[in-house]
């Protein structure tokens, strides 16, 4: 067994709101969303490395929050599902996924969701074969991703509107 | 530090291997040195005919690198490895040092002029990347020493690489993947590089498949007999990603079509590779 590791503080920015805490040096980034910060929109699908249910941006980046440990977090800005939604009004790529029907039991949503969130920050018109690059990571295994695609087809449009 | 802590501490990189390694209790180290904070590890130069990379460069930094698209094949590799987000993770340094024998970097880099530059308490040494690895995740690495950056030549004119894996899904490691080098003259063949991944405990070389193609002027029959040698020096396990045999035509048919794209890349023609899916 590991000898025991005092609390480590840390300083993380989730979803612009800062938070100054002390964490076990084994907590995973996951758990602290869910756990501590009690952010539960981001989900714990494979646990594995594999799924991306647990895809939240840090930094601006996509990252497997299952395969970070919180303390790699610290000075890092975090978003995460929650942080998408302006004064309660549905981001455009969530409003996407609904109109679509980019989803059904929703388990991996919150994942894909940031994908399509980073993919169109960078690439406002995305080609199939882009969005395709970008949410290789994320596993649906309801929709058959048809829908998934077509959502993100139409969050790009609707941003090119805005 | 690592001196201190001993042979039971573990570095963390881009964590991408490792922290799944040690949910599974795979690996369990004692105490985990994370070197994501050290400054001035990230990097990608064009430094005298050569490429260099800091070690905790992420394999997402090179893929969007116009430096390293210079070298077709190392563009290949960071742009194939796994899924987005583990790409913005993932480090070339952590790579080589993991040494799976699955690893996408190894494969590619041992059909490069590479070395790896290691670090340690006595100072800095520099390996030839085809030394580096010496078994399933064991490199000459001492357990105070670490990889500070990876030197990769940059290939004479006339040269083309290419680097192709098969794949069941993007997350995963390949099922078998394939690194092509081929420097031409005209339609002959000057020298060859192939190494194939995925098909034993470390990446291989196949040095009969790179025989049969030097100095030789390149036909589809001489391509069929290169890729049959490759085939027959690899060395899968039945798992359950494929059985042996199915791994052994896998090898035989990436090795051809990567000698195919390499052949036209030497001719400066642009070609998009990507891996293939089941």
């Amino acid at each position: 067994m590991p000898d025991s590791v005092g609390k480590v503080p840390i300083k993380v920015k989730v979803n612009g709101k800062q938070h100054t805490l002390e964490v076990e040096p084994r907590l995973l980034l996951v758990e602290l969303l869910r756990e501590v910060l009690d952010l539960t929109g981001t989900h714990v699908g494979c646990d594995t490395t594999y799924c991306g249910a647990c895809t939240v941006l840090m930094n601006g980046a996509a990252v497997k929050s299952c395969t970070v440990f919180a303390v790699q977090a610290d000075g890092a800005e975090i978003l995460t599902v929650e942080g998408l939604e302006k004064d309660g009004k549905l981001h455009p790529i969530q409003k996407a996924f609904g109109d679509a029907y980019g989803l059904q039991c929703g388990y991996c949503t919150p994942g894909l969701l940031i994908s399509a969130y980073q993919l169109l920050s960078h690439n406002r018109q995305p080609s199939d074969k882009d969005i395709g690059r970008a949410i290789a990571g994320n596993t649906c295994r309801c929709t058959g991703y048809q829908n998934i695609f077509k959502a993100i087809r139409l969050a790009a449009q609707s941003a090119k509107g805005a | 530090m690592l001196a201190q802590l001993g042979e039971e501490a573990k570095l963390l990189a881009g964590g991408q291997s490792l922290i799944p390694l040690m949910k599974l209790r795979l690996a369990n180290p004692r105490h985990l040195v994370d070197l994501n904070f050290v400054s001035g590890t990230s990097y990608i130069k064009e430094e005298s005919g050569a490429l260099r990379f800091g070690a905790l460069t992420r394999h997402a930094e090179i893929e969007n690198s116009a430096v390293a698209a210079k070298v077709p094949i190392i563009h290949d590799c960071a742009a194939g490895i796994a899924d987005v987000q583990i790409r913005n993770r993932g480090t070339i340094g952590g790579s080589v040092a993991e040494a799976d024998p699955s690893g996408d970097w190894a494969t590619v880099l041992l059909t490069q002029n590479a070395e790896v530059h290691c670090l340690g308490p006595k100072g800095e040494r520099t390996v030839p990347f085809s030394k580096f690895i010496t078994d399933a995740y064991t490199t000459l690495l001492g357990h105070d020493e670490l990889v500070r950056e990876i030197v990769v030549k940059l290939p004479p004119k006339n040269s083309g690489g290419a680097y192709l894996g098969f794949k069941r899904t993007a997350p995963v490691y390949p099922t078998a993947s394939v690194a092509v080098q081929l420097s031409m003259d005209g339609d002959v063949c000057k020298d060859a590089a192939i190494a194939m991944g995925c098909v034993g405990l470390t990446a291989i070389k196949a040095t009969e498949a790179e025989s049969a193609l030097r100095g030789q002027k390149i036909s589809d029959k001489l391509i069929a007999t290169a890729a049959e040698a490759a085939r027959a020096a690899s060395d899968p396990q039945s798992d359950m990603r494929g059985s042996a045999e199915y791994k052994r035509a896998l090898v035989g048919a990436l090795v051809k079509r990567g000698l195919e794209i390499a052949m036209r890349r030497a001719r400066e023609e642009r070609v998009e590779v990507s891996h293939i899916y089941a």
